[in-house]
C-alpha cells in the first residue's frame, strides 16, 4: 500500500517537472523565431480586462503581439465588459474591452474620459432548436417570442411545440445589442424564461431544449443549433459587412485619455491588417475595416 | 552573584514567552480585523442601495419584479431571496435522511465496514469541486428532470438535487461525529431491556442526539446557501417566483454571479448586487446564531 | 414479532440509503472519470491552452492550481498556527474568548462568493494588487484560515496533560514547551487536517473568479526570477487555475474541443483531490508512527 503511494506520487512529480521542462522548450524556440524581427524597445506591462466576449480574441492577438516586443507583457482578464470599463475609467485597467459603447454602462462625467478603440464587429443572429423547421422570423415576430404574446411555434407556422426563451441576464451586453437591433426595445424577463450569460451553456440549452430560442454570436453557431434569418436576411459576414443585417455591435477598447505609448502600440497591432486579417477572422469577427457602414452610439447608421 | 545570572538566563526565556505571546494575539487580531472590515465593505456598499440610490427598504425585499434597467428601474429581491430558502431547505430534506443513515450505518450497524468503506466515500464527496457537480448536474440531472417531468428540467428541483449531494458530506461527517459521541451506556442499557436495534436508534438514540444532528442540518443549510456556481448553472436564473419546481428561477449567489461583472461598480444596479452579498453575508450570522442555541442545547 | 420486523425493515432501508451514496459518488467518479480519462495525455498535462484550434492542454493551470495552492500555505500555516495556539493555550473563558470563537465560526461559513466579492473590492482594488495569484491566496487565506485555526485547536487539545504539565514544572517556558512539546505531538492531527483543507483550496472557482483572474498569460518556463513579469514564480501575475478554467471553458469556450478538454480537467481535478485525500491519510499515519510508540 505504502509503496503504490510513493509510485504515485513519484509519478506526479515527475509529470510536473517534465511539463516545465517541456513548455520551456517550446517557448524559447519561439523566442529564436520572433527576435529576428524584434522592432522596438518598448517597454513595460499592459493590462487589458473586461468583455468575455472579446478576451480570446485580445489574448489571441496579445500571444503574437508579445513575440515581436519582447519588452511588453500583456495581461488580458475577463470579468465582464462593466468590470472592465469601471477598472478602466478608475485606472487600475489599461485597457477596458467592452461589448458596448461606454456612455452606455457609465455615467456621463466617468464615460467622457474614455476614448473608444473600435477593433472588431461582432455578428449576432437568432438561433433555435434544429428541431424548430422555421428558417426565417421577422422583426414583429421576434418581439412577439420574446415578449411573450406568442407561446407556441405553431402560431408561426411551425411545429405544435411550446417556446422556451433562452435569455441573457439583462445586464449583459449581448442582450442589450440583440434588443436594440433585432426587437428595437427593451424586454421584460418573463417568466419561466432561463437565463444564462455563457455563451456555450446557452448554447447547449438552445441545442438540448426542444422548442427553446435563443441568440448568439456568429462564432459560437456551429451544427448543434440553428441559426434563422432576420427578415428574410441570413446572418453571414457579407450581411453584416454590406449593413443589410442589422444585429451586430463594435468591439470596443477603451483607454482612459490618450493611450500610454506601448498601450497605443498594442491598440495599433490590434487594429492592423495581421490582426485583423488573421485573429479576428479565425475567431469569427468581422474586421472593422471590412465594415462599409458606420454606427454611432445611438444606433444611427451612415454609409462610409 | 548565583542570582544575576540566574536573572540572566531566564531574560531569553521571558522575550521568548512575549515574543510568543505576541505574535499569537496578533493572530487573533487579523481574524477580527478581516471579519470587521468584511462586514464593513460589504454593507457600506450593500446599504448604498438604500441611502444613495433611494431605493425604498420594503420594496427591496418584498417586491417581485427586478428590472434594474428598466423605467422605472425596480428593484424587487423576493425571488432571489425565495429561490435560496426554497433550494437550500429542499436540498436539507433530501440530504438529511440520506446522511442520518449513512452515520446510522457506520455507527450502529456496520462500523468497521462503514469506516473503511463510506467514510473515505464521503470525504470524497466534500473534496469534488463545486464547478465539477455544476458541470454533472447540467449533463445529467437537467436532461433526466427535462425528459421525465413538465418544463424545461432547469429549477429549483435540479438546484437541490446538485446541492443535497454537495452538502451530504456536512451533514454526514456532524451526525456521526454526534452519534459516536453518545455514551454507550446507554444504547447498552436499551439492548439489555431487550430493545431491538432499531427501537434502541429510534428511542434512545435520535432523540438524544437531535440538537447535534439539527446542526449539521442547519450548517448544511448554511452551505448550500452560500453555493454559487454549481446552482448557477442548474437553476435557470428567471428573476421570478417559479409556478413549479422545474421552472427556471434564481437565487442570491446565482444572481451576483451573473451580473456581478457586467455591471459598472458605483452603478445602482452594480450596489443593488452588493445589497444581495449583504443578505448573504447577514444570514451566515443567522446561521452560526442557530448552529449556537443548538449546540448549547445539546449540552444539557 | 412486529418489533423485530420493523428492526429488519428499517436496518435494510438504511443499508440502502448507504449503498445509494456509494453508488452516487461512484457513479459520479465513472461519469468524470470515463469522459475525461480518454483525453489525458502527457501533451495534454504539459501544454498551454488554444483559443481556437484543437488538442489545447492545461500546462499552466495546473502549474497555477499548485502554486496558489503553495501560496495560500505559505501564508495560512504561521497565521492559523499562532491563532490556533492562542485560543488553546492562552485565550482565558471570557466574553471576549466566546467572540472569538463566534468569529471564526463564522469566517469559516462564509459564501465563497462573498469572500470573492470582498476580494474584488478591498485586495484588488483598494489595496492595487490587481488580479493576482497573491490576491487569490489572500482569499484563500479567509476562509482557509479558521479552519486552519480550528484544526490546530483540536491537534493541541490532543496532547496528554501528563506531558505538557511535566515540561512545565521541568520550568520550561510556555512558550517553549508549546513549541517544542506539544506542537510535535499535535503534528499528526493538524498535518491531516491541513492537506484535506488544502484539497478544498484546490476546487475552489467562485471566489478566484473575483481576485486571481481568468486569464493566464504566457509563462516562461526558464525564467525563475520572482520579479519577472513573464515568471511562472511571480506572484503578482493574474493566473487562472484549473477549476476557473473548467468554468471558462464550459461558458466561453471556442476550441472545437471545448468539451472534451472540460471534462479531461475536470478528470485531473479529481484524481488531484483523491491524491491528496491518500496522501493526508498516509502521512498522518507516517507521522503519527515517527512520533509516537515506534521512536
Amino acid at each position: 500500500m505504502k509503496k503504490t503511494m510513493m509510485l504515485i506520487l513519484a509519478a506526479v512529480l515527475t509529470l510536473a517537472l517534465a511539463a516545465c521542462g517541456k513548455n520551456s522548450g517550446g517557448s524559447a524556440e519561439g523566442g529564436d523565431q520572433s527576435s529576428a524581427n524584434t522592432n522596438s524597445e518598448l517597454t513595460g506591462s499592459i493590462l487589458a480586462t473586461g468583455s468575455s466576449a472579446l478576451q480570446p480574441l485580445v489574448e489571441e492577438a496579445s500571444k503574437t503581439f508579445m513575440d515581436k516586443n519582447k519588452g511588453i507583457t500583456v495581461q488580458v482578464q475577463g470579468g465582464g465588459s462593466g468590470t472592465g470599463l469601471t477598472q478602466v475609467a478608475g485606472g487600475q485597467a489599461d485597457i477596458g474591452n467592452s461589448d458596448v459603447f461606454a456612455s452606455e454602462k457609465l455615467d456621463a462625467a466617468q464615460a467622457k474620459d474614455l476614448v473608444d478603440h473600435q477593433v472588431a464587429v461582432v455578428g449576432m443572429a437568432a438561433v433555435v432548436n434544429p428541431k424548430v423547421n422555421i428558417d426565417n422570423l421577422t422583426k414583429q415576430q421576434l418581439v412577439d417570442i420574446f415578449t411573450g404574446k406568442v407561446t407556441n411555434w405553431k402560431e408561426l407556422g411551425g411545429p405544435d411545440q411550446k417556446i422556451q426563451i433562452v435569455n441573457r441576464p439583462a445586464s449583459s451586453g449581448t442582450r442589450a445589442t440583440f434588443e436594440k437591433y433585432a426587437l428595437g426595445m427593451k424586454t421584460e424577463d418573463l417568466q419561466g424564461s432561463i437565463q444564462e450569460d455563457s455563451s456555450g451553456t446557452v448554447k447547449k440549452l438552445i441545442a438540448e431544449t426542444p422548442g427553446a430560442i435563443g441568440y448568439l454570436a456568429l462564432s459560437y453557431i456551429d451544427d448543434s443549433v440553428k441559426a434563422v434569418k432576420y427578415e428574410g436576411v441570413a446572418p453571414t459576414e457579407d450581411n453584416v459587412a454590406n449593413g443589410t443585417y442589422p444585429i451586430w455591435a463594435y468591439e470596443h477598447m477603451y483607454t482612459k485619455g490618450e493611450p500610454k505609448p506601448e498601450v497605443k502600440a498594442f491598440l495599433d497591432y490590434m487594429t492592423s491588417d495581421e490582426v485583423q486579417n488573421g485573429a479576428v477572422k479565425d475567431l469569427g469577427y468581422i474586421p472593422v475595416s471590412k465594415m462599409q457602414v458606420v454606427r454611432d452610439v445611438d444606433g444611427n447608421i451612415k454609409k462610409k | 552573584m548565583a542570582r544575576s545570572t540566574e536573572r540572566q538566563q531566564a531574560k531569553p526565556h521571558l522575550v521568548e514567552e512575549w515574543v510568543g505571546r505576541i505574535y499569537t494575539f496578533l493572530c487573533i487580531l487579523l481574524l477580527i480585523v478581516t471579519i470587521f472590515s468584511m462586514v464593513y465593505f460589504v454593507a457600506s456598499k450593500g446599504l448604498s442601495t438604500f441611502f444613495v440610490n433611494k431605493v425604498n427598504i420594503a420594496d427591496f425585499f418584498t417586491g417581485v419584479k427586478w428590472s434594474p434597467d428598466g423605467v422605472p428601474p425596480l428593484f424587487g429581491a423576493l425571488p432571489f431571496i425565495f429561490g435560496s430558502f426554497s433550494t437550500s431547505i429542499l436540498a436539507a430534506l433530501i440530504a438529511a435522511p440520506m446522511g442520518i443513515c449513512a452515520s446510522l450505518f457506520m455507527v450502529e450497524i456496520a462500523p468497521k465496514f462503514g469506516r473503511k468503506y463510506l467514510q473515505p466515500v464521503i470525504e470524497l464527496l466534500a473534496g469534488i469541486p463545486s464547478v465539477v457537480y455544476g458541470f454533472v448536474g447540467l449533463s445529467v440531472i437537467v436532461p433526466f428532470f427535462r425528459n421525465v417531468f413538465p418544463g424545461q428540467g432547469l429549477g429549483i428541483a435540479a438546484g437541490s438535487v446538485v446541492l443535497a449531494v454537495m452538502i451530504l458530506p456536512t451533514i454526514t461527517t456532524i451526525t456521526t461525529d454526534a452519534l459516536a459521541a453518545l455514551p454507550s451506556g446507554l444504547k447498552e442499557g436499551s439492548y439489555a431491556l431487550g430493545s431491538t436495534r432499531w427501537q434502541t436508534i429510534y428511542r434512545i438514540v435520535l432523540p438524544t442526539t437531535l440538537p447535534a444532528l439539527l446542526t449539521g442540518v442547519v450548517l448544511g443549510i448554511a452551505r448550500a446557501f452560500g453555493e454559487a456556481l454549481a446552482v448557477q448553472m442548474v437553476i435557470g436564473n428567471a428573476p421570478h417566483i417559479p409556478h413549479s419546481l422545474f421552472e427556471s428561477t434564481s437565487t442570491l449567489t446565482s444572481a451576483i454571479t451573473l451580473s456581478m461583472g457586467n455591471t459598472a461598480m458605483g452603478s445602482a444596479q452594480n450596489n443593488a448586487l452588493w445589497t444581495l452579498a449583504l443578505i448573504l453575508l447577514l444570514m451566515t450570522f443567522v446561521f452560526v446564531f442557530i448552529v449556537r442555541w443548538l449546540e448549547r442545547r445539546s449540552k444539557i | 414479532m412486529k418489533a423485530k420486523t420493523a428492526d429488519k425493515i428499517a436496518t435494510a432501508a438504511i443499508v440502502v440509503v448507504a449503498g445509494l451514496i456509494i453508488a452516487i459518488l461512484v457513479g459520479m467518479l465513472g461519469f468524470i472519470l470515463v469522459r475525461g480519462l480518454g483525453h489525458i495525455s502527457f501533451h495534454f498535462l504539459t501544454s498551454a491552452p488554444e483559443t481556437i484550434r484543437k488538442g489545447g492542454g492545461i500546462g499552466p493551470q495546473l502549474f497555477n492550481s499548485l502554486f496558489l495552492l503553495v501560496l495560500t500555505m505559505v501564508i495560512t500555516i504561521p497565521l492559523g498556527l499562532g491563532a490556533g495556539i492562542y485560543m488553546s493555550e492562552y485565550a482565558k473563558p471570557n466574553k471576549l474568548t466566546d467572540f472569538i470563537r463566534l468569529v471564526v465560526e463564522v469566517l469559516s461559513s462564509f459564501p465563497s462568493i462573498v469572500v470573492g466579492l470582498f476580494g474584488l473590492l478591498v485586495i484588488v482594488n483598494l489595496f492595487g494588487f490587481g488580479f493576482s495569484l497573491f490576491s487569490g491566496a489572500l482569499a484563500l487565506t479567509v476562509f482557509n484560515l479558521p479552519l486552519m485555526v480550528r484544526i490546530t485547536e483540536q491537534g493541541l487539545k490532543s496532547v496528554p496533560r501528563e506531558q505538557k504539565e511535566a515540561s512545565l514544572a521541568l520550568g520550561i517556558s510556555k512558550w517553549k514547551t508549546i513549541t517544542s512539546v506539544m506542537l510535535p505531538y499535535a503534528l499528526p492531527v493538524i498535518l491531516t487536517g491541513t492537506i484535506l483543507a488544502a484539497g478544498r483550496v484546490f476546487g475552489e472557482a467562485a471566489a478566484l473568479l473575483f481576485t486571481a483572474g481568468m486569464s493566464s498569460p504566457r509563462l516562461d518556463f526558464t525564467d525563475w526570477n520572482p520579479l519577472s513579469p513573464v515568471s511562472p514564480l511571480n506572484p503578482f501575475r493574474p493566473a487562472e487555475t484549473l477549476a476557473v478554467h473548467i468554468w471558462k471553458v464550459n461558458s466561453e469556450g471556442l476550441a472545437p474541443d471545448a468539451s472534451e478538454i472540460a471534462a479531461g480537467a475536470s478528470a485531473v481535478l479529481i484524481i488531484t483531490v483523491l491524491l491528496f485525500n491518500l496522501a493526508a491519510r498516509w502521512l498522518g499515519r507516517l507521522v503519527y508512527r515517527k512520533f509516537t510508540a515506534t521512536k
